[in-house]
């Protein structure tokens, strides 16, 4: 099994056909495991109870750039190799990765209002993210905008790779601008600075949301394929009833 | 290397000319300068503190009405498609079409800033910081915004997303042209360091834009 042998449609359907309950599973299961341990996990001792909402906030955020990466890899795919399917993939993580960017921005605003007396600020890292979902949504109306699905895949393509660019800018913005969003305190040199009863239910958290996205992934290309093929199948019906 | 002369020559003398269309900017950028008083009022102190911002999203917005014109036309009368299909290559001659644009639309841009900082009370030492930074920070617009010209020429419908589409990518531009202006005038931080970002920004945009805007030219145009 090779990238190269889920280019065909078919065969791509009828594995994700096998698969998708499995990863629903998976998904369901981290994500309970992830929930409970979250709301046992102990307050902090300047936060209090507010420091749970981390652990939706932080994996949402963490997807909403890894969704953007795997659109450019995809992008990749379309530009570079041609492979049927990754027009496919990058069109169905747009939503998805929209709603991310989103659901971070809201629990984020939510979290800054106990912590930092308000909801919205204009701190590098707020801003960046911002500008992320502002992306994400105009890749969406260039995806609506071109009729032919190959054509509007070329050209949010070369779109997403431009945006890619914002992504290193988002991860490093808290380390070159000092400003009122707190460093990064899990992935950086020097290990995690998190106590465990933290991080780990912040990792199985992060596990769950990143499965959560590969199956609403999945299932969001299964869809795509096969509103491609209806849309295929209309287009001969016309073209039959016109002969 | 005569072909990209002639491009550029024969591109500046289009917008110059009428139903060009360059000068529409300039005309564009003094219109929001003025209305600018009118929303906050005519308090001339408070108008020097926000003149640099003022400038340049005027600058900004005028960049954006113009952009329209980069391929639009060409596609139009498809000289755009003897650009794709001749032997220079397409990065080239988006790089080429790009600087043409910017001459003609982006440095009289430049030139009208000194006129309407008058307007807004600024004085002679932030009108010059102000005219750098438009200097070293519009052909990034340009060359950022060639990228959303080339994606909209592709799609039939594309002005009002091409707005969309090129805003994002203008936002770190704003951000750097308009702290380095007010470095000049009040700030704390040195002149220097949001003005070499700007620098590196336009320097980044100058290798991205032509190629962006080629790939998308080469694929949205077949």
């Amino acid at each position: 099994m090779t990238l190269i042998d889920l280019a065909n449609p078919s065969k791509f359907l009828a594995l994700t056909a096998r698969v998708l309950p499995w990863l629903a599973g998976a998904t369901a299961i981290l994500l309970l495991v992830g929930f409970y341990q979250s709301a046992t996990a102990p307050d902090d001792y300047q936060q209090g109870a507010t420091v749970k909402i981390m652990f939706i906030h932080v994996p949402n955020a963490w997807l909403s750039m890894f969704v953007w990466g795997v659109m450019s890899i995809a992008a990749l795919g379309t530009l570079v190799w041609r492979h049927p399917l990754a027009d496919v993939a990058a069109k169905a993580a747009a939503p998805i990765g929209a709603a991310f960017t989103f659901l971070a921005l809201v629990t984020g605003s939510l979290w800054g209002r106990p912590m930092w007396g308000t909801y919205w600020e204009w701190d590098a890292r707020l801003t960046s993210v911002l500008i992320l979902f502002l992306m994400y949504l105009g890749l969406m109306a260039l995806w609506r905008a071109v009729d032919d699905p190959s054509r509007a895949a070329r050209a949010a393509a070369v779109l997403t790779l431009v945006g890619a660019i914002n992504l290193p800018i988002i991860k490093f913005s808290v380390d070159w601008w000092n400003t009122l969003h707190q460093p990064a305190s899990v992935m950086r040199m020097g290990g995690p600075s998190l106590d465990n009863a933290f991080l780990i239910p912040l990792l199985v958290m992060a596990v769950g949301f990143s499965f959560l996205f590969v199956t609403l992934h999945l299932a969001a290309m299964r869809n795509e394929i096969l509103r491609r093929r209806v849309r295929s199948l209309q287009m001969m019906q016309a073209s039959q009833q016109a002969a | 290397m005569t072909a990209l002369a002639a491009l550029i020559r024969r591109d500046i003398k289009i917008a110059l000319r009428v139903g060009g269309g360059a000068l529409i900017g300039v005309l564009f950028f003094l219109t929001v300068t003025v209305l600018m008083p009118f929303a906050i009022g005519p308090d001339l102190p408070l108008l020097t503190r926000l003149g640099p911002a003022i400038l340049w999203l005027g600058a900004l917005l005028a960049s954006l009405l113009t952009l329209d014109r980069l391929f639009t036309a060409d596609h139009e009368d498809g000289s755009l498609d003897l650009v794709v299909m001749g032997r220079t290559p397409l990065e080239l001659a988006c790089a080429a079409k790009a600087l043409a644009h910017w001459l003609a639309a982006g440095v009289p841009l430049i030139v009208a800033t000194p006129v309407l900082g008058l307007l807004l009370n600024l004085d002679a030492a932030a009108t010059s910081a102000v005219a750098l930074t438009l200097l070293v920070g519009t052909p990034a617009l340009t060359f950022t915004g060639m990228i959303g010209a080339a994606l909209a020429v592709t799609l039939h419908r594309g002005g009002l997303l091409l707005a969309v589409l090129v805003l994002p990518l203008s936002i770190p531009v704003l951000i750097f042209g308009v702290a380095a202006s007010q470095a000049a005038i009040t700030g704390p931080l040195s002149f220097g360091t949001p003005f070499s970002i700007l620098c590196a920004l336009s320097l980044v945009s100058f290798v991205v834009g032509p190629f962006a805007a080629a790939a998308s030219l080469r694929h949205g145009l077949d």
